[in-house]
């Protein structure tokens, strides 16, 4: 596990990270406009409004786009391949990375309903990731 | 532009080209500074800016310095691989305000030679937004943006991989007609298919190759030019714009480029048309990025890049001269391809091109993009 690249949260992403190793999906609002926005940042991009607020996600989302890497982007995913990694939509309207996993590549599809799943990637960081809904 | 200054270039060349062992980046871009100069019939004393980009840093300064030049102009711009075609603005704005005079424009990569290209991007600060957000989950960058926009694109629009493979075959032929071109042997579309798959729908021959090389171009005012070597070639339209890094979130579109703003600033106001164009130069990281920006270019509807470029209408022969050289897909690609862009529209407007020449070409369009669909620049160069 020790040559996965994994995040160095930062005091603006910190909530987030801490959340999912609690097992939630949380995003961020703003108090002010009411935007969302992903990933985290100190202040609202809409309206700059500081500071923001942090909703917990249903965890549902729809497949916006997806890949299939046949080659590994890195030493840690070299015996994952074939893995999928997609751009997720929440229901809550902002757009994440993650891999669709326990499912066939084959299986994945634009459009298709996604539910998150909690992947514990190192004594600090917990991972959303995604399971076909 | 009619009211200020009007800038022309007066010489473009490459370096060495394909594996170029024993050299360094800023050899290549010298060397094919000093070829673009004797072209154009100047010297290192008539340089006053320099635009240089290669994946160092600071890479204008290393270049005035390697090259003994005193500018009172310098601009590193490094927005990934058009990176040279927004110098090219940046050096007009710069020349038409009397910033300097003679602009010299350089690139240079051994990425071959290095085997550097990683196709997880180059690493960065692991409390980076991509390195939070993305790079755990094992992403290429920048294949699998591109893997992803045409899996979108064929959920859409129900684009085919055959119509991808299309593009490197047009590629293909078009390399055969240039002697400069690093893959030169026959390709099919099966044998497109066949390649090994990377990033699901994009294939090894659907990404651009593998290379060393640089490349240089030289721009001064239309006045000057017309007192050099070269037949001036005009920069007539001109148009960037940015929206990301390498973590596209927050936009919607994957399909919606910016190409098309870019596209129709740039044609705006070089006064032309689509019909005026007689030879397009798209940066053909992807085959499937051509299509798309085909699409946003205007040359077809959104949703139609892939019926479009089957039956050979962007191959030699075709009704749309595209990426002449044989582009990133088998002419080369040496990290970034924007200059060789600029290079060989340049050359065929001048009609240095051999058996790949257009005839008569007289306004050509240059199409870049950067990293994941971050940033996108239009020109327009004219003949004088």
């Amino acid at each position: 596990m020790s040559d996965r690249p994994l995040p160095m949260p930062t005091d603006d992403t910190k909530v987030y990270w801490e959340s999912a190793k609690a097992g939630k999906l949380v995003i961020q609002q703003c108090s002010s406009c009411g935007a969302r926005q992903f990933y985290p940042r100190p202040f609202c991009i809409v309206c700059l409004a500081e500071p923001m607020d942090w909703i917990e996600a249903s965890g549902i989302g729809t497949i916006y786009t997806y890949t299939v890497n046949h080659r590994p982007a890195n030493e840690f995913m070299k015996d994952k391949t074939p893995y999928v990694v997609a751009a997720i939509d929440l229901d809550e309207g902002v757009r994440m990375i993650a891999n669709v996993v326990d499912a066939s590549p084959g299986d994945v599809k634009c459009g298709a309903r996604v539910r998150v799943k909690f992947e514990k990637a190192s004594d600090e960081i917990t991972l959303p990731q995604f399971t076909l809904a | 532009m009619s009211t200020r200054t009007e800038v022309a270039i007066v010489a473009v060349a490459e370096s060495d080209l394909g594996k170029t062992p024993g050299k360094n980046a800023a050899q290549l871009q010298a060397q094919a500074a000093r070829r673009a100069l004797v072209e154009a019939g100047l010297t290192l004393a008539d340089v006053d800016g320099v635009f240089a980009h290669t994946e160092g840093i600071y890479p204008s300064l290393l270049m005035t310095e390697y090259l003994g030049v005193k500018t009172r102009y310098t601009d590193s711009t490094s927005a990934g691989g058009l990176s040279n075609l927004m110098h090219v603005v940046h050096a007009i704005a710069a020349i038409q305000s009397g910033l300097c005079e003679v602009a010299l424009i350089t690139y240079g990569s051994t990425q071959a030679s290095d085997a550097s290209r990683r196709l997880g991007g180059i690493p960065e600060d692991p409390r980076s937004p991509r390195s939070q957000f993305v790079t755990p989950y094992g992403q290429m960058t920048p294949l699998g943006y591109y893997a992803m926009a045409a899996h979108r694109h064929m959920y859409q629009y129900g684009t085919t991989s055959e119509q991808m493979a299309e593009v490197a075959v047009a590629a293909r032929k078009w390399a055969q007609l240039n002697p400069k071109a690093y893959r030169r042997e026959p390709l099919t579309v099966d044998e497109v298919l066949a390649s090994p798959m990377i990033a699901e729908p994009l294939h090894v021959r659907d990404c651009c190759l593998v290379t060393d090389g640089g490349g240089a171009v030289i721009l001064t005012s239309l006045e000057r030019a017309r007192s050099l070597r070269q037949k001036p070639v005009r920069v007539i339209g001109a148009a960037e714009s940015q929206s990301h890094h390498f973590t596209p979130l927050g936009v919607k579109d994957w399909l919606d480029t910016g190409v098309s703003s870019t596209a129709r600033a740039a044609m705006q106001m070089a006064g032309v048309t689509h019909d005026d164009l007689d030879v397009v130069q798209i940066y053909d990281h992807f085959t499937s990025g051509v299509i798309q920006a085909l699409e946003d270019l205007g040359f077809c509807k959104r949703g139609e890049g892939g019926s479009f470029v089957t039956g050979g209408r962007i191959a030699p022969g075709g009704s749309l001269a595209l990426n002449t050289s044989g582009g990133g897909l088998s002419y080369g690609h040496p990290g970034m391809f924007g200059i060789f862009l600029i290079i060989e529209a340049v050359r065929q407007l001048r009609g240095e091109c051999g058996q790949r020449q257009v005839r008569d070409a007289k306004v050509s369009l240059c199409q870049g993009a950067s990293l994941v669909f971050s940033a996108q620049t239009t020109l327009i160069l004219g003949r004088d």
